[in-house]
């Protein structure tokens, strides 16, 4: 009785949207979408970013102007996706800027942005630039405590957030905020009740703006025709390893130049689909959905709510992609579970065709000769298997992919491959406005980060500390000179703070470790716990794992279990488990550890420089790693320091030689609450291998 | 007490609540001889989130049976915007504007969640089999409203991510969710939950929390539930009505209640004459 029909969206798109399966609202009929871009591209590319595209807003008003009817932002709501054209775009980030205006924004004011990646907030940013203020997002998932710090360094006078949590966290730590005048706010609900005096709806600030055009659009008109190529783009804070964030500065030219270029070398064009996901805080996502999405004139698609970004991402079917490999690991294990369950025929007809992908899909791919018969089974592959799967992941359209921010397991990354996914790595960071170095199309390995961007010199110290120099280096860290000059020198070389080589030959950068957790074992021998901690991650079993030793005589570690494998693991092998606790001291678990453990010692133990780093001891942690207990940074990186003083009991007992460890921990739950859990850890001795050399010289 | 007149009063928060909606007027239901009820008295007002507790076997549910028309009476009367209430078929009373949830949920466990939502819109749907045939029209437009309110009622709470979802794979929490979402898509003015909490962890307890305000407070609707988790009552509610043995032996602001000595004894378990 119910069953609707399904209405295609109408998007006369060169590449249709993948299973559409959404409704269309008749009435609010679809809005005019672009016919044909045949001639873009080569405008994208000739135009050369001076002379009076100096700016994000110049940028906006070129593609309001050269092609006003494409769609610049598409999100999904209430189970259709909504689209704005670059013109209906101008408009409403016009509109918010006067609203600005008339609520009082002066030139060179902060305003901190708040909230999951939507098209509201990003005009949030763009009307920011037109006024002249600097916009300053933030990490949704931070504490009221974090945001209070960022949001008093920087003395925002406004503040853009997305809903009523949100709202709460500022209005907790608005008393130590002495600048924070007004919050403008998307989502208006159950915040009826609240205050307005401070508080006011982003639709009401437009409509104002709208309303005070006349008063104000000269005003408005002056400031966007003040922006130079000098002026801050935009500040964004390094979500810091150690110590308190750092608040990065970004010229226009920084945010330009680099779009500029790297669009370039990808060659994107304005046909590019692109799903905003990732945090609008970090730098790479405002590269992607601003710096190159303007430059370039492309679409930037919001998900409907984080938790359907996987179906979001199959429907919108990108061109470009980003992903960290955390989420590349995921898919993979995810894939791999369902293929455990499937039926015998497909499972043997998966195995079979992915032998082959892996054996000849990166060749084909690299534009390697590859025997006909070979290509032919390929292309059947094709058919069959990998089409299909890259239609369920939704990277059938993915032209180019990229990962960073972590090594990729070698596995994952062939993986992704053989598909014929152009998958790459690139290097870069928030100082250098996101790329240092990136992978070549047909040069692609997974233990290489890439050659340098177009643009950037690099430079190798003689501690192995990677320098590098280009036009995206950032202006400076905000009101905090001594930092800006640790990290900068006067010729403009930054450090990176990793240490590694460009190996010779083919001119790649390789990356070990960060240049400050290189260190010297007891013996003298290289500490690089990284390098082991990612063995140990490659692993679809093993979630996190932290490696200590330095100035120790051996390498020990902690390691968290993924609770999806490992609980997948547990379920078809009728092993019964109530909680993460019990299952992570399962003896059958602490086996396969073990034994994954002593893998990586054996791989280690093979590079001579590195064969200290084998981990003699290891534990499995009662608790996973969490943002949350300041265990790991919001983009999930390992905090050394903390992590080895909260649990120094248990590491300890890794050194002291006995067999078990109770202990109890803090932790910190989803609504902010503090709670203890305690466990007695068993710690298991494991199998290491001699130095190459020792062997073969006794 | 709280300042009580005809046209209602403020609660602590500072909502304006109005007249009142609902009144139980000497309740009393027996089955065979068991009495269930006996002579309960209470009212319920617009805008408000009245709660009715008890320890097990006070008569709660059977409460929540008499208010949604499914048991009827054999003494008493239920008042309903000022009229007394005839004998109704449940439906008739869906009709009425008063939706519920179950406390052992009841959905389609085949159907998907958008399905199973788009069933708390029957009582709206009144294309005939015939203009439903033929389609173009009037009955595809009615489908788009339709979906357009479900649509909404699930960004509203959340569960986006599950549309698609038979609602079977559900784990326990969303799909008490669901149940929520299907009583709302009927637009009610008056919602009765039974024990929303359930079975639930902390997290969901608060997810649910925060719904049932949402949904008084952007929807303005009338909420009556029933639950055991007695902080989940005392911070939810406004008023509150406690039963025992079928009596009530409590009824006011939650504060009056905490401090009422018979509710004490009632959940302490003292022994009765």
């Amino acid at each position: 009785m119910l069953d609707l029909r399904k209405v295609n969206e109408i998007f006369a798109r060169q590449v249709p949207l993948k299973s559409v399966n959404a409704w269309i609202r008749l009435r609010g009929a679809v809005r005019a979408e672009r016919t044909d871009e045949g001639g873009d591209t080569v405008l994208a590319q000739t135009q050369t970013g001076v002379g009076g595209l100096a700016s994000i807003p110049a940028l906006l008003h070129r593609n309001a102007t050269e092609f006003g009817n494409a769609p610049a932002y598409r999100e999904k709501e209430y189970g259709i996706w909504q689209s704005w054209t670059w013109a209906e775009a101008e408009k409403e980030i016009e509109a918010l800027a006067l609203g600005l205006v008339n609520m009082g924004v002066a030139e060179g004011d902060f305003i901190a942005i708040i909230g999951r990646n939507r098209p509201y907030l990003y005009w949030s940013i763009v009307a920011a630039q037109c006024v002249g203020a600097i916009p300053v997002p933030l990490y949704q998932d931070a504490s009221a405590e974090e945001m209070a710090y960022v949001l008093g360094h920087c003395g925002a006078r406004f503040v853009i957030v997305a809903d009523q949590e949100q709202v709460d966290k500022v209005i907790e730590v608005q008393d130590q905020l002495h600048q924070f005048e007004h919050m403008i706010y998307l989502d208006p609900r159950g915040l009826r009740k609240y205050d307005h005096t401070q508080l006011h709806q982003y639709s009401h600030v437009q409509a104002q703006g709208r309303a005070a055009y006349d008063e104000h659009i000269k005003e408005l008109t002056r400031r966007r025709e003040k922006l130079t190529y000098d002026t801050t783009c935009v500040m964004l804070y390094t979500s810091g390893t150690t110590g308190k964030p750092k608040g990065v500065v970004l010229s226009n030219r920084n945010v330009i130049e680099t779009a500029k270029s790297s669009a370039e070398f990808d060659k994107l064009g304005p046909n590019e689909e692109i799903l905003a996901y990732l945090p609008m805080a970090w730098v790479g996502d405002f590269i992607f959905s601003i710096g190159q999405a303007y430059w370039c004139g492309f679409c930037v698609n919001c998900p409907e709510s984080p938790d359907t970004m996987m179906t979001d991402l199959r429907e919108i079917g990108p061109t470009y992609y980003f992903a960290p490999p955390r989420v590349f690991e995921t898919q993979l294990t995810n894939i791999m579970i369902r293929m455990e369950d499937a039926s015998p025929f497909k499972k043997r007809m998966f195995d079979y065709f992915m032998a082959h992908a892996r054996r000849v899909g990166p060749d084909i791919l690299d534009g390697h000769s590859v025997d006909f018969m070979d290509r032919l089974k390929y292309a059947l592959g094709e058919l069959v298997t990998y089409g299909p799967l890259k239609n369920t992941l939704g990277f059938s359209n993915v032209r180019v992919g990229y990962t960073a921010g972590e090594a990729i397991g070698p596995e994952i990354f062939d993986f992704y491959r053989s598909l014929g996914i152009n998958l790459k790595q690139l290097y870069g960071q928030t100082e250098a406005t996101v790329f240092i170095t990136a992978q070549p199309d047909g040069e692609v390995r997974s233990d290489t980060v890439g050659v340098p961007s177009p643009g950037v010199e690099l430079r190798i110290a003689d501690n192995g500390e990677v320098f590098y120099r280009s036009p995206g280096v950032f202006v400076e860290y905000y009101k905090n000179a001594e930092s800006t000059a640790d990290t900068k020198d006067a010729e403009g070389w930054v450090a990176t703070g990793d240490a590694g080589f460009i190996e010779e030959g083919t001119g790649h950068l390789r990356i070990i470790d960060r240049a400050k957790d290189v260190g010297k074992m007891a013996d003298g021998r290289l500490f690089a716990p990284k390098y082991v901690e990612n063995k140990l991650k490659f692993f679809p079993n093993i979630l996190e794992a932290v490696v200590f030793g330095n100035a120790k005589t051996e390498c020990t570690a902690f390691i968290n279990i993924d609770l999806t494998a490992v609980g997948n693991w547990a379920e078809r092998n009728n092993i019964a488990y109530s909680s993460y606790q019990e299952l992570a001291g399962h003896p059958q678990v602490m086996d396969t550890i073990q034994s994954h453990v002593e893998e990586v010692n054996a791989s280690v133990a093979e590079d001579e420089m590195l064969s200290g780093c084998q981990v003699h001891r290891f534990v499995v942690l009662h608790k996973e790693l969490d943002a949350d207990d300041g265990e790991l940074t919001r983009t999930r990186k390992v905090r050394r320091r903390i992590i080895e003083e909260k649990y120094a009991d248990i590491i300890n007992a890794l050194y002291d030689g006995s067999d078990k460890v109770s202990t109890k921990t803090e932790v910190t739950y989803e609504d902010g609450r503090k709670g203890f859990i305690s466990a007695t850890l068993e710690i298991r001795t494991a199998g290491t291998n001699a130095m190459r050399a020792q062997m073969a010289a006794e | 007490m709280l300042d009580q007149t005809e046209d209602g009063y403020i609660t602590v928060d500072g909502r304006k609540i109005g007249g009142v909606v609902m009144e139980m007027k000497n309740i009393t239901l027996r089955f065979g001889g068991v009495v269930a009820i006996k002579d309960i008295s209470f009212d319920i007002r617009e805008g408000e989130i009245r709660a009715i507790i008890g320890p097990n076997g006070a008569g709660k549910s059977s409460m929540l049976n008499v208010i949604s028309g499914f048991y009827n009476p054999q003494e008493g009367e239920v008042w309903y915007h000022g009229k007394p209430r005839p004998r109704m078929k449940p439906f008739q009373v869906a009709q009425q504007g008063i939706a519920r949830t179950f406390q052992n949920i009841a959905l389609f466990e085949g159907m998907s969640v958008l399905d199973n939502v788009m069933t708390g819109r029957l009582n709206k749907m009144d294309g005939s089999l015939w203009k439903q045939a033929i389609w173009k029209g009037a009955a595809e437009r009615e489908e788009v409203e339709n979906r357009e309110k479900a649509e909404q009622i699930i960004d509203f709470l959340e569960i986006q991510a599950i549309r698609k979802t038979p609602v079977s794979r559900l784990p326990y929490g969303l799909k008490k969710r669901v149940e929520l979402a299907r009583a709302l898509v009927a637009e009610p003015k008056l919602l009765l939950l039974d024990e929303p909490m359930a079975g639930m962890n902390v997290e969901e307890k608060e997810d649910m929390s925060r719904f049932i305000l949402d949904v008084n407070d952007e929807f303005g609707t009338t909420i009556a539930l029933i639950e055991h988790d007695m902080g989940v009552v005392m911070d939810l509610s406004d008023r509150v009505v406690v039963m025992d043995y079928g009596k009530k032996i409590g009824d006011g602001t939650p504060d009056e209640v905490r401090n009422n000595q018979e509710v004490i004894d009632a959940y302490l378990g003292v022994a009765h004459d």
